[in-house]
């Protein structure tokens, strides 16, 4: 019933918080309070009722037997709630439960919003406790390895700048055989756009880049991908609470554009990708709107569909079922142009309840996969939920247009057995379309 | 006895309600201040219309998620703020009061009336005490905060009825003002805040889900 009854061992946490001392963590959270929040918080700390109607809300709460300490509000109580109650003078051995609670615990989905009848953001809350982790030097080793990775390269996946060039060269290589005559094309400038990617997808899932050149090519756009840092649109620094350098890494994505004139850039299947540059990186940057037009896939598909870019030899038969990822659905509302370019590929589509804004998040996502086997664990028993929502639906494919909820998910399909298969929408247009002979 | 009620009713009420309008103003206008100078990439996202659709859309009932997934919670939380307010305004011995201070004349609740609602009242704040013991979530969260602000809230409505019916002679009006006159007191420093600051944060989240988010937030 306490973050202290379920601690996991974690070397960042444990490095970080064997250098802690209450007098470093009050000066670090005064600071935090001083400089860094201001009404949001301290409306959102004296105006919630304690009602606890947010508990229903989450994933972690509903999979864990209703255990309290993961209601949305009890994780705030054993965090912020305490440090306000204590002006921050809290042991380093608290630290430790506070930062698994928010890195690890919370996905930062917002479902709870939708509970809560004073309008209170937990997830904005959890991220405060983050961003004062991060200023404690207490977070957990692997997104820790992935936010030094940002910091060193601009890139998450330590991904260098001639492996990722070789990368695309490698892709497009592969792709002449199937489409002769497509390019990749490098540096163009002035091109319509730009299309950015994650960096996992050149360390692991590069057929995700041969994918989209290939319907970039059979579409006919006036696309390019670039050789400079800033290719990479993710950001876990967003997540690890090292906003300077969310800060950068959007700049860097934003500049990028600027530097080919390029009309716009179109960003893959990612969810957190896209949260860093519509809501928390342009904020940081002080941009109320994107200084360069950005499109997620999604819209970008809808919009190939609209125009009839894309033919299709047919469609999917199979019962299909649409997971909506927190980010891009909760997140930005592009719930209906997803169900468009769903029901394009797929003949059969059955939804899984709740959806659309109220779906169930992947408990991947806030970079809680980021985190690492350590706590994979935690975020599989975590969502029983979502699984037994996919397993209602009885579909055999779900279409997932995100990276980190294919990572939980398929976790999650794994332990539970579901025995369905994943799909990015690229994948099911790239299967789909017409080829050359 | 009447010296000291007409004291309380009087001076005291007065100096009640302007300590209430002073520092409910003060507390409104530091938050704005705050916002303004602290969370200006929020304050930048604040629309009227996204904010109305949030609050009316809250105002429904059972219309949330939230609600829907609370029924009893739900009609007992519209219960007591429905009645609360209205035996705050229409109950005959606060209209007097206002009429003696302004000459502010309207209908108000026979006295019957009254004690129905005031019971039901009650009844609402037994319902929250009986929640915050025994919901495992509330009572993991609840603190001596929120028994304090029932409390306050509770006692005003306890008294007003045991006067209404008799009971304690004399000291109970005197004690359901003096309660009424701390509730009024304590508006702006207890959880009984959210009287003053649900609307905007209800309004900030409602401008989020609809001017970036783009979906609601019910």
């Amino acid at each position: 019933m306490s973050i202290q009854d379920r601690k996991i061992d974690d070397e960042g946490l444990a490095y970080g918080v064997s250098k802690l001392t209450t007098d470093k963590i009050q000066q670090t959270f005064n600071a935090l309070i001083n400089n860094e929040t201001g009404a949001k918080l301290k409306a959102f700390s004296e105006t919630c009722m304690r009602c606890g109607m947010c508990a229903e809300a989450c994933h972690f709460f509903v999979s864990h037997g209703n255990d309290p300490s993961y209601a949305p509000v009890g994780k705030v109580s054993q965090t912020m709630s305490k440090l306000l109650a204590d002006n921050g003078k809290v042991t380093p051995d608290d630290i430790y439960g506070m930062a698994q609670i928010a890195y690890t615990e919370c996905n930062l989905c917002r479902r709870c919003v939708h509970y809560c009848p004073i309008g209170i953001d937990v997830a904005y809350i959890m991220t405060t406790i983050r961003r004062f982790c991060h200023k404690l030097g207490v977070t957990p080793q692997y997104i820790q390895d992935t936010a030094h990775s940002h910091s060193a390269t601009m890139n998450q996946m330590w991904v260098k700048d001639d492996e990722w060039i070789d990368s695309l060269f490698w892709q497009e290589d592969e792709a002449r055989e199937e489409f002769p005559g497509l390019r990749i094309p490098m540096d163009k400038e002035g091109a319509d756009f730009y299309y950015s990617v994650i960096a996992p997808e050149p360390k692991f899932r590069t057929q995700l880049i041969y994918q989209a050149a290939a319907i970039m090519n059979q579409a006919g756009c006036d696309w390019t991908m670039p050789s400079m840092p800033g290719w990479d649109n993710s950001d876990m620094c967003m997540y690890s609470g090292d906003f300077e350098m969310m800060g950068r890494l959007k700049r860097q994505h934003y500049e990028l554009a600027q530097n080919l004139k390029v009309s716009r850039i179109v960003m893959g299947e990612c969810g957190h990708a896209f949260r860093s540059i519509y809501d928390n990186g342009n904020r940081w940057l002080g941009y109320k709107d994107y200084p360069v037009p950005v499109v997620h896939s999604i819209e970008f598909f809808a919009e190939l569909f609209e125009q009839g870019k894309i033919k299709l030899t047919g469609k999917i038969q199979e019962p299909v079922t649409i997971h909506d990822p927190c980010n891009i659905i909760r997140g930005y509302g592009l719930m209906d142009k997803l169900r468009y370019v769903a029901h394009q590929l797929c003949d059969n589509i059955v939804e899984m309840y709740p959806n659309r804004e109220h779906n169930f998040c992947c408990s991947a996502g806030g970079g809680v996969i980021n985190c690492g086997p350590p706590f994979k664990k935690v975020r599989v028993e975590g969502n029983l939920a979502k699984a037994n929502q996919l397993k209602a639906t009885g579909a055999k494919i779900c279409i997932a247009p995100c990276h980190n909820c294919h990572g939980g998910l398929e976790d999650i399909i794994h332990h539970y057995d579901l025995g369905i298969e994943l799909k990015f929408l690229g994948d099911l247009i790239y299967e789909l379309m017409e080829k050359p002979e | 006895m009447n010296s000291l009620y007409n004291f309380a009713v009087g001076p005291l009420a007065w100096a009640a309600f302007i300590i209430l309008a002073v520092t409910a103003v003060w507390r409104l206008w530091s938050m704005y201040n705050l916002a303004k100078q602290k969370d200006a990439s929020s304050v930048a996202y604040m629309s009227w219309q996204f904010s109305l659709r949030s609050i009316v859309n809250w105002l429904i009932p059972y219309n949330s998620l939230g609600w829907k997934t609370n029924p009893v919670l739900t009609a007992v939380t519209f219960i007591f703020h429905i009645c609360f307010v209205v035996l705050v305004i229409f109950v005959t011995p606060h209209q007097i009061l206002l009429e003696n201070a302004f000459g502010i004349t309207y209908p108000t609740l026979s006295s019957e009336a009254a004690d129905v609602l005031t019971l039901i009242t009650i009844a609402c704040c037994c319902y929250f005490v009986y929640r915050r013991v025994t919901n495992v979530t509330v009572r993991y969260v609840t603190r001596s905060n929120d028994w304090i602000s029932l409390g306050l809230v509770a006692a005003p409505l306890v008294t007003a009825l045991l006067g209404s019916w008799g009971v304690g002679g004399e000291i109970m009006p005197l004690l359901h003002v003096l309660t009424a006159e701390a509730l009024i007191v304590a508006i702006p420093f207890t959880r009984l805040a959210h009287i003053l600051f649900a609307l905007f944060t209800r309004a900030y989240i409602g401008s989020e889900f609809g001017g970036v988010r783009h979906c609601k937030d019910w």
